[in-house]
């Protein structure tokens, strides 16, 4: 068998000769999710910003109106802290995972 | 006289519905590489076998100017006919009459032949090609598709369900063939999705071109939904013909069997498995190397490749194979592989087919996007699909059976009937690095030399026992064997099986992990 387009893949402690697959190829780095990162939960339209980059809110605050499916979901803070950075603007459609707020 | 003249008015009528959508739908059908619904049909079944019904049913909406209309067999052809003599069921959806569109009657011609399908225990064919719902007929468009799914799902595991996607299917229509038993798509012809392209721009800004989103190569690549993939339709019925020679038509009876051939000697099986167990070889060439003929017919053969499964004969008989693919992925188990096996195992055992496993496979597929996906929960599909499963089990460990993934490819543990081990096989409970480095640590971090000892410590575990004799010694394999002997025990292990019965506790239905 030729095997000089072939990959390695390590389980365990042994590395393998072997294809890879395009899923394992394309699978994402995992980073953990930050309290103040404000992302969305399904795709949609940005309605209405609620606050301002400077503006102090606390936990469960509304953030902003994010469209998705015919309903206004409200984006509520997970923690208390100061807006210091909004990454979206109305009218923007956004996808699932978009980073939409950051509080610190 | 008058019989002569009602026979003509006959043909004239029969003449007026063979017709369909007219010529020019049908020269547009023609454009897109497509055949018209009888057409498809005639190309499936034997020649000169179909006996088509309903051909005059006609709707009888009234709204949005539909009293006007006139839909020639309501867009849909149903009947049953022969495939290599054997009777099938069949339907086909007719594009060129309302794009196919399904409506109250359409709906009621389909779930008339599927009824007649169960009642005769035959199998079941669906040709799908529509544009969806007859919006103008509302929620009796609806109720249509719920009829078909729910004897989707009650004829499943009695008759064979075969979904032929030969144009558009989409939204709520894509249920049915996923609730059939296999689903076959044609290369620029087959599109299935839940929501197309336009909506997911509409709500989302994504552009995707139809094909990209649901064509038939994403099916058979990413999402494993399609399990026959062809380049042109002719390709697509050859599949379907070979198909139903191999299975049997319901599940009270076996597959016919058919003469028996000797497997290619092309197919040398001591020379495919390289000694070092972390070297590949395609699983496919021991395959082709025990059938007759050495004729292998794979499904899903281009999703989740490190699992190889398809159909085959041995001694005349058709059986399943299950098999682990060294060549991809190593053959780990991973979310998708073992989806795929757990269904195909299931397959096999509705419809009293043996199934013959082949292992070679380091464990499961390490990894935080797999935890995710749900590996847990997956990979649990194998080890019940195995253990439900009464038709007989054969099981040939090749090479590697570590750990976890020895336990779930079909161990003695989950009731194989037969077990055979190669001279090469490593049946343990990992791979001699991993295992030595754990047993051993403390020799290999205080050792002077801790490379040195630790090569020695994984020569010594693997000299103990990276090798099918302590398994053996307990029983769990019955047979270490030369490969050579393999086709031979395997005829044998059939041979014996041939009427095993076992009966399970009775219970309306067990709870697989799905």
């Amino acid at each position: 068998m030729e095997n000089k387009e072939l990959e390695k893949l390590q389980i365990e402690d042994t590395q393998y000769i072997t294809n890879l697959s395009p899923r394992y190829k394309s699978r994402k780095p995992y980073s953990p999710a930050l309290p103040g990162e404000v992302i969305s939960f399904i795709p949609g339209t940005i309605v209405e910003i609620l606050v301002e980059t400077g503006s102090q809110v606390k936990s469960g605050d509304d953030l902003m109106i994010l469209e998705a499916m015919k309903m206004k979901n409200r984006v509520k803070s997970q923690i208390s802290g100061v807006v210091k950075k909004i990454d979206v603007n109305p009218g923007d459609r956004v996808t699932k995972g978009t980073l939409l707020m950051e509080i610190g | 006289m008058a019989l002569e003249k009602k026979i003509r008015e006959l043909k004239e009528k029969r003449e007026k519905m063979l017709l369909g959508g007219g010529e020019e739908a049908i020269g547009k059908q023609k454009a897109m590489g497509k055949n018209t619904a009888r057409e498809r049909i005639m190309a499936i079944l034997d020649d000169g076998s179909f006996s088509e019904y309903d051909m005059f049913v006609t709707h009888d909406a009234r709204d949005f100017g539909m009293e006007k209309k006139h839909l020639p067999s309501d867009g849909v052809v149903i009947g049953t006919g022969t495939i290599n003599g054997s009777p099938v069921a069949i339907f086909a959806q007719d594009f060129t009459v309302a794009g196919g569109s399904l409506g109250l009657m359409h709906s009621r011609k389909i779930t008339k032949i599927m009824d007649h399908a169960l009642k005769m225990r035959i199998p079941l064919i669906g040709i799908n090609d529509s544009g969806g719902a007859r919006i103008q007929e509302g929620v009796n468009s609806l109720a249509g598709y719920g009829e078909i799914f729910f004897r989707n799902t009650i004829s499943s595991g009695v008759i064979p369900q075969i979904s032929v996607i030969l144009g558009p299917c989409a939204g709520g229509a894509v249920y049915s063939p996923a609730l059939t038993d296999f689903v076959f798509v044609v290369e620029n012809i087959s599109k299935m999705f839940i929501t197309g392209p336009e909506v997911i721009k509409t709500v989302l800004g994504e552009e995707i071109s139809m094909e990209d989103l649901g064509g038939a190569r994403v099916h058979c690549e990413v999402t494993g939904n399609a399990h026959f993939f062809a380049t042109n339709e002719e390709e697509c019925f050859r599949q379907i013909k070979k198909l139903i020679s191999l299975i049997p038509r319901n599940n009270s009876l076996k597959a016919e069997p058919v003469e028996v051939k000797l497997p290619d000697p092309l197919y040398d099986i001591e020379k495919i498995v390289p000694g070092d167990p972390t070297l590949p070889y395609d699983v496919k060439d021991i395959i082709r190397a025990v059938t007759d003929g050495s004729d292998f017919f794979e499904i899903q053969e281009l999703w989740a490749k490190n699992m190889v499964i398809g159909f085959g004969r041995i001694g005349g008989n058709t059986v399943g194979f299950v098999a682990n693919q060294p060549l991809e992925m190593a053959g780990v188990l991973d979310v998708d592989s073992s989806d795929k096996a757990a269904r195909f195992i299931r397959y096999c055992d509705a419809f009293n087919i043996p199934i013959v496993t082949l292992v070679d496979l380091p464990g499961y597929l390490p990894g935080i996007d797999q935890e995710h996906a749900g590996v847990i929960r997956h990979g649990a599909k194998v080890l019940y699909a195995y253990s439900e499963a009464t038709v007989p089990k054969i099981t040939v460990i090749i090479r590697k059976a570590y750990g976890g993934g020895y336990i779930a490819m079909s161990s003695r543990h989950l009731r194989a009937d037969f077990v055979f081990a190669w001279p090469t096989a490593e049946i343990a409970v990992m791979g001699p690095e991993g295992a030595a480095n754990i047993i051993f640590r403390k020799e290999i971090t205080s050792a002077e030399n801790p490379d040195e000892m630790r090569r020695q410590k994984v020569e010594e575990y693997k000299e103990k026992f990276a090798n099918p004799y302590v398994a053996a010694s307990r029983g769990y394999v019955d047979s270490v064997i030369e490969p050579s002997e393999t086709r031979k025990l395997l005829l044998h292990a059939l041979e014996v099986s041939a009427d095993k019965d076992v009966q399970m506790p009775s219970k309306k239905h067990g709870l697989p992990p799905f």
